[in-house]
C-alpha cells in the first residue's frame, strides 16, 4: 500500500536532487533545470499531502477546501513556466553579452 | 539738481551697457554701428549732467548734500548706498564723462570693422559706468564694489583681443596685481568694520566717508589705527595707480586697443588710485608717516618710471611710462599735502595724456606699428596728429603756458614750500623727473614725426627674425590692426581728428583758465585751488614761487634741446650719451618683472611656498588618509572572501544556514 510517506520521501529526493543541481552545476541552464525540479519536488508533497491529509467529513461538507493542495499546485506550475521564460530569457542575454552560459562567469558585480 | 538726476550719471553708461550687451549685440549682429552712436549719446548725456552738477556744486560753494538709502541691515552692520556730490566729485565726474567722450567718438574711426564692435562698446560703457560710480560713492563698501568693478572692465578691455596669448596675459597680470593692491584696500574696510563700536557710540556709520571724516577730525582713532588705515587705503591706490612697486601691469596693459589705453591712463583705472587717496585724504593727513609713504613712493615712481620711458622703443609705452611717472607726481603731492595741486595736475594730465594716446593710436593708423625705430618723418603725412602730438608733449613738458606748466609747478612750488625732509626730497625727484619727462616725450616726438620715413609695418616684419630687436608686445596690435585697416599711410579719418582736437584745445587752456593767477572775465583767479579743498579744510590761492617755476621751465627746455640734439638735428649719436649697465637695467625694467615672475612666482611662491605645502599635502594628509582607507581595505579583504559573487554560493550558504536552524530546532 502506498501511502503520503512514499510521496513525501520521493518529494525529498527530488528536492535534494534538484537543490544538488542547482548549487553545484555551472551550466545555467541546468541551474534552470534543476529549479524546476525543486518545483515540482514541492508540487508533489503538496499535492500528497492534500489527498491524504484532508478530512474526509471536512471535504464532504465543505467541497472547496478539498482541492486546495492541487489547485495550489497548479499555480505553482504556471509560476514556474513563467520563471523558465524569463529565467530562459536572462541565459539568452547573458550568453549574448559574455559568451558564456556559466554562472561562474557572470561576476561582474563582484568588482 | 535732483539726487535722481545725480543717480542718471551713473545709470545712462550702464544703461548704454546693457544695451549693448542684451540687444544689440545678439539682435542687431556684433558690428551694429548703432553700438557707438547708443554709448556717445549715454555718455554724452552723462557729461552734461555732469557739468550741471559741476555748475550746481559750484554755485552752492561746496557739497550737496543727500542723505544716503540703507541698502543692508544685518546686526549692527547698516550697509548705505548714495551720492557724495562734493567739489572732487564734481570735478572727477567731468573729467571722466568728458575723456570718455571723446574717447567714445574716436573709437568710432578707431575700431571701424573690427569683429567685436559691439562687445566693445558695451565694455567701455560698462568701464565709465564703474568709475562714474567709484566717484559718486558715498560709502567706503559701496567703493569697493565699484572699484572692483573698474577692476573688471579694465581686465576685459585690456584682454580686448583675447585670441592673442599675450593680450590674455596682459590682462590676468593686470587683474592680479592691482588684486594685490585691493586686498590692503579691503583690509581697510575690514578694520573700519571692527571698529565700528567706537563710531556707533558717536552716532555715526563706519562704512560712510563723511563719518570718517568726522572721526578723523574728532580723534576717535587711535594714531596707530589712523596710520594702518591709510596704509590700507594707500596699498589700493598703490595697484590701481600702477606706483612702484605694482607698477609692471601699465605697460603690458597697452596690449588692448588704443583708445582704451588712452581711457585707461587719463581718466579711468590709473585716476582711481589717486582718487582714492583724495578721497580718503582727512585719513591721510592724520598719519605723518601715511604721508611720507605716499610722497616717497610717488617720488620714487616718477622717477623711475621716467628712467624707463627713455629707453622704451615702443611709442605706446613711453607714453604709458609717462601715466605712471606723472600719476607719481600726484601722489607725491598728495604726500606733501598738496591736495589742490595733485587734483590740478590729475585734471590736467586726464586732458593731455588723452590726447598723446589717441595721438599714438592716429600715428599708428599710418605707419602700422608702435615701433618708432620704424617711424619717422610722419609729419608730413599727419600734420593735424603732428601738431595736437606736439601740443600734447609740450603739456606733458610743462612748458608755459601750457595745462602741464600751471599743475606741475604748483606741485614742485608746494612740495619745496613744505619744507621737511621728506618733501625736499621728492621735490628733488620731481625736478629730476620733470627733465626726464621733457626729454623722452621730445625723444617719442623726433623719432616719429621728424627725419624720414624708416619703413613701418613692412620693415618691422622684415627686422621680426632679427634677434637683436626687443620685439614689444604692442606691435603685435599694430600689425592685428594694420590688417583690418584701410587709411594707411595717410591722415587719420575725422572721428579720430576732431576727438583729439578738442582734447588739444583743453590740454592748451584747461591750466591756465582753471586755476589763473589772475581774474579772467567770469572766472576768479586760483579758481580751482579755492574751489577743491580737501574735506574739513579751506581753499587757499596756491603757493608760487618764481625761481622754482622758472627752474622747472628750464629743465623742461634743457630736455626738449637734448632730445633735439641726439634725435632730432642727429648731432650727437646716442650711443655717446648711453651708459651701459643703466640703459640695460631700464631696458629690463629693473628687472621687476624677472623679480615678480621668476622670483616671486616662479622661485617663492611655485618651489618653496608651493612645495613646502606639497610634501605636508603629500607627506601628512596623503599619508593619513592613505592609512585610513588601507586599514578599511583590509578589514573588507577579510569580509569579501565571502562575497564570491556566484549565486550558487549564496544559495549553499543560504540552504547551510536553513539546515542549522532546523538542526537547533530539532534537537532544542
Amino acid at each position: 500500500m502506498i501511502g503520503l510517506d512514499h510521496f513525501l520521501v520521493l518529494s525529498g529526493v527530488l528536492f535534494s536532487i534538484g537543490l544538488y543541481g542547482a548549487l553545484t552545476r555551472r551550466n545555467a541552464i541546468a541551474v534552470l533545470m534543476s529549479v524546476e525540479l525543486l518545483f515540482n519536488a514541492v508540487n508533489v508533497a503538496v499535492v500528497a499531502m492534500a489527498r491524504y491529509t484532508t478530512p474526509v467529513a471536512l471535504a464532504a461538507e465543505r467541497l472547496e477546501t478539498l482541492l486546495t493542495g492541487q489547485v495550489f499546485a497548479l499555480f505553482i506550475v504556471t509560476v514556474a513556466a513563467a520563471e523558465v521564460a524569463l529565467g530562459l530569457a536572462i541565459v539568452i542575454m547573458m550568453y549574448r553579452n559574455t559568451g558564456s552560459v556559466y554562472v561562474t562567469d557572470a561576476n561582474s558585480m563582484r568588482r | 539738481m535732483t539726487e535722481s538726476a545725480a543717480w542718471a550719471i551713473l545709470f545712462l553708461p550702464l544703461a548704454a551697457f546693457l544695451l549693448n550687451g542684451l540687444l544689440i549685440r545678439p539682435f542687431l549682429g556684433p558690428q551694429s554701428p548703432l553700438a557707438g552712436y547708443v554709448t556717445i549719446a549715454a555718455i554724452g548725456g552723462a557729461f552734461l549732467l555732469s557739468l550741471w552738477a559741476l555748475q550746481q556744486v559750484v554755485s552752492g560753494h561746496g557739497e550737496i548734500g543727500w542723505a544716503s538709502h540703507s541698502w543692508v541691515i544685518v546686526g549692527g552692520l547698516d550697509v548705505r548706498v548714495g551720492i557724495l556730490m562734493d567739489p572732487l566729485t564734481a570735478i572727477m565726474l567731468v573729467v571722466v564723462t568728458g575723456v570718455s567722450l571723446a574717447v567714445q567718438v574716436y573709437s568710432v574711426g578707431y575700431m571701424h570693422g573690427d569683429r567685436g564692435y559691439v562687445r566693445y562698446y558695451a565694455y567701455m560703457s560698462l568701464f565709465t559706468a564703474s568709475m562714474v560710480g567709484l566717484v559718486l560713492a558715498s560709502s567706503v563698501l559701496q567703493m569697493f564694489v565699484f572699484w572692483e568693478l573698474v577692476g573688471l572692465s579694465s581686465y576685459l578691455l585690456i584682454g580686448f583681443w583675447h585670441h592673442r596669448p599675450s593680450a590674455a596675459r596682459a590682462a590676468v597680470k593686470a587683474f592680479v596685481v592691482t588684486r594685490l593692491g585691493d586686498l590692503g584696500f579691503l583690509i581697510a574696510i575690514l578694520y573700519l568694520f571692527f571698529h565700528q563700536g567706537a563710531f556707533s557710540a558717536e552716532g555715526l556709520n563706519a562704512l560712510e566717508v563723511r563719518d570718517v571724516y568726522t572721526a578723523v577730525g574728532a580723534g576717535l582713532l587711535g594714531s596707530t589705527a589712523v596710520t594702518w588705515l591709510a596704509i590700507g587705503f594707500f596699498a589700493g591706490a598703490v595697484g590701481k595707480s600702477a606706483q612702484f612697486p605694482l607698477h609692471v601691469w601699465l605697460p603690458d596693459a597697452m596690449e588692448g586697443p588704443t583708445p582704451v589705453s588712452a581711457l585707461i591712463h587719463a581718466a579711468t583705472m590709473v585716476a582711481a588710485g589717486v582718487f582714492l587717496v583724495a578721497r580718503m585724504f582727512p585719513v591721510f593727513e592724520a598719519s605723518d608717516a601715511a604721508m611720507n609713504l605716499v610722497a616717497v613712493t610717488g617720488g620714487i615712481t616718477a622717477v623711475l618710471a621716467a628712467t624707463m620711458a627713455i629707453t622704451a622703443n615702443d611709442i605706446k609705452r613711453v607714453v604709458a611710462y609717462s601715466t605712471i611717472s606723472q600719476l607719481g607726481y600726484m601722489m607725491l603731492a598728495l604726500g606733501v599735502g598738496a591736495y589742490g595741486a595733485a587734483m590740478f595736475h590729475l585734471f590736467n594730465h586726464a586732458f593731455f595724456k588723452a590726447l598723446l594716446f589717441l595721438g599714438a593710436g592716429s600715428v599708428n593708423h599710418a605707419a602700422g606699428t608702435f615701433d618708432m625705430r620704424f617711424m619717422g618723418g610722419l609729419r608730413r603725412v599727419q600734420p593735424w596728429t603732428y601738431a595736437l602730438f606736439l601740443v600734447g608733449a609740450l603739456s606733458l613738458a610743462g612748458v608755459f603756458p601750457l595745462a602741464g606748466f600751471w599743475s606741475k609747478d604748483e606741485i614742485l612750488a608746494e612740495a619745496f614750500h613744505e619744507g621737511s625732509v621728506v618733501a625736499l626730497l621728492v621735490f628733488l625727484l620731481a625736478l629730476a623727473a620733470a627733465f626726464m619727462t621733457a626729454f623722452y616725450i621730445f625723444r617719442a616726438l623726433f623719432l616719429t614725426f621728424h627725419g624720414t620715413y624708416r619703413g613701418g609695418v613692412e620693415r618691422k616684419a622684415d627686422d621680426a627674425a632679427n634677434p637683436d630687436t626687443e620685439t614689444t608686445l604692442a606691435a603685435d596690435e599694430a600689425e592685428f590692426v594694420a590688417a583690418h585697416d584701410t587709411h594707411r599711410a595717410g591722415e587719420s579719418p575725422w572721428s579720430m581728428v576732431v576727438p583729439m582736437a578738442a582734447l588739444g584745445v583743453l590740454a592748451v587752456v584747461s591750466g591756465f583758465v582753471a586755476n589763473a593767477p589772475f581774474a579772467l572775465p567770469g572766472i576768479a583767479a586760483h579758481w580751482f585751488s579755492e574751489f577743491l579743498f580737501p574735506p574739513g579744510g579751506h581753499g587757499e590761492a596756491p603757493t608760487f614761487i618764481a625761481w622754482v617755476a622758472a627752474l622747472s621751465m628750464l629743465l623742461a627746455l634743457a630736455g626738449i634741446g637734448l632730445a633735439w640734439l641726439v634725435y632730432g638735428a642727429r648731432s650727437i649719436a646716442p650711443e655717446k650719451l648711453t651708459i651701459r649697465p643703466l640703459y640695460l637695467l631700464t631696458v629690463r625694467k629693473y628687472y621687476l618683472d624677472d623679480l615678480y615672475e621668476r622670483f616671486l612666482t616662479g622661485k617663492v611662491f611655485y618651489n618653496w611656498g608651493a612645495g613646502l605645502l606639497e610634501q605636508f599635502d603629500h607627506d601628512f594628509v596623503d599619508e593619513v588618509s592613505e592609512k585610513i582607507g588601507g586599514f578599511s581595505r583590509s578589514l573588507g579583504g577579510i569580509v569579501s572572501k565571502l562575497q564570491t559573487g556566484r549565486v550558487q554560493d549564496y544559495g549553499f550558504l543560504f540552504v547551510f544556514g536553513a539546515g542549522v536552524v532546523l538542526l537547533v530546532y530539532l534537537l532544542r
